[in-house]
């Protein structure tokens, strides 16, 4: 495997906890525009932790999610004030509020960014995504998954059948910035250096996008996505110069014909995974 | 030097009021958060300078610049919001931010992606009145702001589309009910906004004296910021809300670093979603059942 092709996988991988962080907000029906900030967090926590802490890899990851993880349910209580785009609006807020934070954190570097990381290999990444995506896969097989649908689809009428919203609209926002923490720390190991500009607005974009272009209805879109937004780039190399404005092109039709991302449940029982649910 | 500060605070805020209002014509009548908005100014910066350095005067300069973002708007009213008109606001959210991308990559590619430079001799003196010093250039920027917002007020709140603008803010279906013609007002609607973001583009490239592709980005974004403030479907919240956030983000600049400011201002936005959702200038908190 070339390591041209090994940092394309590995960018996949990354790429796709952070959408799997966007999905699991998006399953209560809640958009978030910030989740770039929760990476961020964990990509600053997690490098911190190994370079000055000494911390092991895959500790200093679990800390880093953890941390994100708590920074998300305290985002996540005020969020239940707001729907829709007024929500997409204030995490988009937070999420340029912690790129900023971090402009000015003087202990991880500020504008400088920061480095130091030891490299992790790419099957280490996969290992995380990997488990990761079973984990969702598993979960949304589960009572709990139904009830996050439930809320997503009516919140009154979940509440009427005692589903408790609030805890799960503030768990969902718990897990996904943790999930989106994991993708940071790996992002700060993959790269090696970390700057506040690689967690602002266009990477919480990019990561809503391999959401919906991948298909926002189950996990697997997300992993779909993900490879989609990174190869897409590359195979429209061709198009030089015009290799953007191709892809926005490509972007808005797709929206326009499938507005529910390439891959749905549907899709997904044809090509043989998964059995009827 | 305070007074100094204001000045510079109000310049940048008369811009923002041009696009925030660009952005909340949009969101306040369809509902929907237009993000090709923040490449439409650039586009309209590209196109003003270019006019410019060409040997056209002001005003023509500027009308190229409206035409463009005008023009451009209103495709992506056809290109990026009937089809999804329908859908989720996530949907037009993202073919808008499509349009964008293709924006910027033509952009990119006609003018290179280095700033395009505004000659000095295009700048202008600079005017003194004791310790103050305004550039003629400052005043040209807000006194085209101001006539600018006294156009589009005396449109929104005097002429027939305008009412009918109103009609659909407050109430998009029982506007319809009413007769007032949803196609063409979402033209209306969209022609507009890029009315006041073409505008919003010259200025901000003749007040920086520069523009870069990138731009939009950074600069869209603080005015959402600013409309969320002013109140979303509030026009004229806009009004108040720009120059403060301009004021604060200079005075910030002056007294803090100038990265505090983005921490400031975004936490602003954020203190009026959750405390205020109707904006500092919104009416009954009851104007928000169908927002929030």
């Amino acid at each position: 495997m070339s390591t041209y092709f090994a940092g394309l996988l590995a960018d996949i991988g990354i790429l796709t906890l952070g959408a799997l962080s966007v999905y699991i907000i998006l399953s209560t029906g809640q958009l978030s525009l910030g989740n770039a900030g929760f990476m961020g967090i964990g990509a600053y926590s997690a490098s911190w932790l190994t370079v000055e802490a000494g911390v092991p890899m895959t500790l200093a990851v679990v800390i880093a999610a953890a941390v994100s993880g708590v920074v998300g349910v305290i985002v996540g209580f005020p969020a239940l004030r707001l729907k829709g785009i007024y929500l997409a609006m204030a995490t988009l807020g937070f999420g340029e509020m912690v790129r900023s934070f971090f402009l000015n954190f003087g202990p991880t570097g500020g504008a400088a960014g920061y480095h130091g990381m030891q490299i992790i290999s790419v099957g280490y990444i996969w290992a995380w995504t990997g488990g990761l995506v079973v984990l969702v896969m598993v979960l949304e097989r589960s009572r709990l998954w139904l009830g996050l649908r439930a809320v997503h689809d009516d919140e009154t009428a979940a509440e009427l059948i005692g589903l408790d919203a609030v805890a799960l609209k503030v768990g969902a926002f718990g897990f996904g910035a943790a999930m989106a923490g994991i993708s940071g720390a790996l992002f700060a190991h993959h790269h090696l250096y970390i700057e506040p500009s690689n967690f602002g607005f266009q990477h919480s974009i990019e990561l809503v996008l391999a959401v919906i272009l991948g298909g926002s209805t189950i996990a697997p879109g997300s992993i779909f996505g993900a490879g989609l937004l990174i190869l897409l780039p590359e195979y429209l190399r061709f198009l030089a110069d015009w290799r953007l404005a191709a892809f926005g092109t490509l972007l808005i039709v797709i929206l326009i014909v499938r507005r529910q991302g390439i891959l749905d449940r549907q899709l997904y029982r044809l090509i043989g995974f998964g059995r009827a649910s | 030097m305070l007074l100094q500060q204001l000045i510079n605070g109000l310049t940048l805020g008369a811009v923002y009021t041009l696009i925030a209002l660009s952005f909340s014509l949009v969101m306040g009548i369809l509902g929907i958060l237009n993000i090709a908005i923040a490449e439409l100014f650039m586009l309209a910066g590209f196109i003003g300078i270019t006019a410019l350095m060409a040997g056209l005067p002001f005003p023509l300069a500027l009308a190229a610049g409206i035409a463009g973002a005008t023009v451009a708007s209103v495709v992506i009213k056809f290109v990026a919001y009937d089809p999804v008109r329908s859908s989720p606001v996530i949907t037009p959210l993202l073919t808008t931010l499509g349009c964008s991308i293709i924006i910027q990559n033509v952009v990119v590619n006609y003018w290179g992606s280095n700033p395009l430079q505004l000659p000095f001799e295009f700048l202008g003196e600079r005017l003194r009145y004791g310790p103050i010093s305004i550039g003629s250039m400052q005043i040209l920027v807000m006194a085209t702001s101001v006539a600018s917002v006294a156009v589009l007020g005396f449109m929104i709140q005097r002429t027939r589309i305008g009412r009918g603008l109103r009609a659909a803010a407050e109430n998009r279906d029982v506007a319809r009910l009413l007769g007032v013609s949803a196609e063409r007002l979402t033209i209306v609607a969209f022609a507009l906004s890029g009315v006041l973001a073409g505008i919003a583009g010259v200025l901000i490239g003749m007040h920086y004296a520069a523009i870069t592709p990138y731009v939009g980005v950074e600069t869209g974004l603080k005015a959402i910021a600013v409309m969320v403030v002013g109140g979303v479907t509030r026009i004229w919240g806009a009004l108040l809300a720009g120059p403060l956030i301009g004021i604060i983000e200079v005075m910030t600049i002056a007294h803090g670093g100038s990265q505090i400011r983005d921490l400031v201002v975004y936490g602003l936005m954020i203190l009026i979603l959750l405390i205020r959702p109707q904006g500092l200038l919104g009416g009954r908190s009851s104007d928000t059942g169908q927002r929030v």
